[in-house]
């Protein structure tokens, strides 16, 4: 199985990105965009696929692939409870609640 | 025309730790909604991800008890898709580096029809991964919206993905089962599926024999052994009257519905498995060190598998003999002990590890060479009792000791078997009691005393000549109704092997 990001760059340095890409990414990430909008991104994202195909032409042989500007590994927290019941000062900002609940527009699935 | 069934499991396994994956919220059951809902678990904006310890290590447990190849290093990613119960508009879960690899169980399948016999099969795990749970949407009556309760948001679950290797209903439920069994052994999972602590999806498709895999349909959020039947059931016999009838199976997810027996569609695949993942950039890669998984392993429990195998072989060579044949190494635990029992009561001894252990802790008493005794009283009088009562083995009021106290004496022959069922009856209803008190009290020692049973016996024959003559006659049924008064006589209490043995050298003449 191909990383979905892998597989993304991968694509890249074969094609580039077509206006119908730039409408699946916003439909997917839930943003309304008008036409020149989606010229506008497209023009954009182009911008930053040709950056990557940049520092993909770079020759890394021999290096290690880095996850991190820093070369440190994940912290550990201890399995204790250490927030209380905050939930009074949480809800007095949320636009609707009932009976400890946040309310929000109907989903159905 | 014959179809071949091709079954894979995902089971969530929620992890039994007191707080949340990424934060030190409470986990607990049952809070009111949204007070265990902290700052990371509603996602609010500049909030950061701190990763359980207690969370990676319940996996690594789990990857040592399957064998698995543990990932020095594998990283967390976001996998993003909208729903009100998931506040950050991404779940954080692992993706192309897991941090269980490929494992293995193995499965004894009782085949569900038929006179088949049971039998064993090794079912590969693909990978285990950690990932955080999503809250709860509660679509109730809130004048037409929708309620969220965050408590249960951030919770930490092992997401335990298998091969697609089982290949009937039975087998995917053998599999489940072996599971809930083991991460409750291991104690990374209290598996109680009315909670959702342990919930199963399962992928099904059908294929005829040699060709390509089938289109497969998922079938959601089983909470219950049973319905994974039914699910497994109804949805392979939809697939294959659907392709027979010359439709198409379409790839779908569906939940089953356990009051019509059926299943049916929830959503398409088209746009739903585009999650965009990537690793997530707030949680730099995890490292478990060859060190902290020495530790962790210097404390595993002996394994079921490893246990059923001891209760199962009569010594060593036989204990080497099944390990090698179902694939377990065959290293053998300080403290195992073979006992020699059948398949059966091996496989029901080690469905949990309070019911092993309680066993082992009679055994203790009575002595291996009554280990058959103790099986059948645990499996018998004990699992009976409590189930009458709702208990469960931990909740005993009769500890092992005490039923070992009881069994000795049946060993020994001071009391009969139905003389042991009353002292259990007795020390159970008081919830406690010492054996040897309830025998001397109830008066219930057997008699053994050859002569008194003979004198018994004289008596039975004398009063009852014409019985007796009928019997002599070649009426061999009679024979229970001797017994019947013999055992009357002597208030049940007479050794029922020695009276059988006097009766029937008497009444021969």
């Amino acid at each position: 199985m191909i990383p979905y990001y892998a597989r993304f760059n991968k694509v890249l340095t074969i094609m580039s990105l077509s206006t119908d890409d730039v409408k699946k990414v916003a439909r997917l990430a839930r943003l309304a965009m008008s036409e020149t909008e989606v010229e506008a991104a497209h023009s954009q994202l182009s911008g930053i696929f040709d950056l990557i195909a940049e520092m993909q032409a770079v020759d890394t042989t021999g290096i290690e692939p880095m996850s991190h500007a820093q070369n440190v590994t994940q912290r550990l927290r201890e399995d204790m409870v250490t927030e209380g019941n905050q939930r009074e000062l949480f809800q007095s900002v949320a636009p609707q609640v009932e009976a400890g609940l946040y309310l929000v527009p109907q989903v159905i699935e | 025309m014959t179809w071949e069934i091709v079954i894979g499991l995902e089971v969530h396994a929620q992890l039994s730790t007191h707080t949340k994956i990424f934060s030190g919220a409470s986990t607990a059951y049952g809070a009111e909604p949204n007070t265990q809902a902290d700052a990371v678990s509603i996602a609010l904006p500049g909030v950061l991800p701190v990763l359980n310890k207690g969370a990676v290590e319940r996996a690594i447990r789990f990857g040592l008890a399957t064998g698995a190849h543990l990932a020095p290093r594998s990283v967390f990613a976001r996998k993003n898709y909208f729903y009100p119960d998931l506040p950050k508009g991404y779940q954080i879960s692992q993706f192309d580096l897991p941090v269980v690899g490929n494992g293995q169980l193995t499965i004894q399948v009782e085949p569900l029809s038929g006179n088949a016999k049971p039998y064993e099969k090794v079912v590969r795990i693909t990978r285990a991964h950690l990932e955080e749970d999503a809250g709860k949407s509660l679509h109730g009556d809130f004048h037409g919206m929708t309620g969220v309760d965050l408590n249960r948001a951030g919770t930490p679950l092992l997401e335990i993905v298998s091969e697609p290797d089982m290949c009937s209903a039975a087998e995917a439920v053998a599999y489940a089962k072996t599971l809930h069994t083991l991460v409750r052994w291991i104690g990374i999972c209290d598996g109680n599926m009315q909670e959702g602590s342990f919930r199963c999806d399962v992928n099904v498709s059908v294929r005829r024999p040699g060709e390509p895999l089938g289109t497969r349909r998922e079938i959601k959020n089983l909470n219950s052994f049973k319905f994974m039947q039914q699910a497994i059931d109804y949805e392979v016999q939809w697939q294959i009257d659907t392709i027979e009838n010359g439709g198409k199976v379409q790839q779908a997810t569906i939940l089953f519905d356990p009051d019509s027996g059926e299943t049916r569609m929830m959503r398409s695949k088209e746009d739903a498995h585009d999650y965009r993942y990537f690793p997530d950039p707030d949680l730099l890669p995890l490292e478990i060190s060859a060190e902290w998984i020495e530790e962790i392993r210097a404390n595993m429990p002996v394994l079921p598998i490893k246990r059923r195998i001891a209760f199962m072989s009569e010594n060593e060579d036989a204990y080497k003999a099944y390990c090698i044949k179902l694939r377990q190494d065959i290293t053998i635990a300080y403290n195992q002990v073979m006992y020699g029992l059948s398949e059966y009561d091996a496989t029901t001894l080690v469905s949990s590890k309070e019911l092993a252990d309680y066993f082992e802790a009679c055994v203790t008493v009575v002595g291996q060479e009554n280990a058959k005794l103790c099986a059948n009283w645990v499996m018998g009088e004990v699992s009976a009792q409590l189930n009458r009562d709702g208990l469960d083995i931990t909740q005993s009021p009769i500890s092992a000791q005490q039923l070992g106290s009881i069994l000795m004496r049946i060993a020994d022959g001071t009391i009969s078997n139905s003389g042991a069922k009353e002292v259990f009856r007795i020390m159970w209803a008081e919830e406690g009691g010492e054996a040897d008190a309830i025998i001397e009290a109830r008066g219930l020692k057997q008699v053994s005393d050859s002569g008194a049973i003979e004198a018994l016996v004289d008596e039975i024959i004398a009063a009852n000549a014409d019985k007796v003559a009928e019997y002599r006659s070649g009426k061999d049924k009679l024979f229970g109704f001797f017994v019947g008064l013999a055992m009357k006589a002597s208030k049940g209490k007479a050794n029922p092997a020695q009276l059988n043995e006097i009766l029937k050298q008497k009444l021969a003449g």
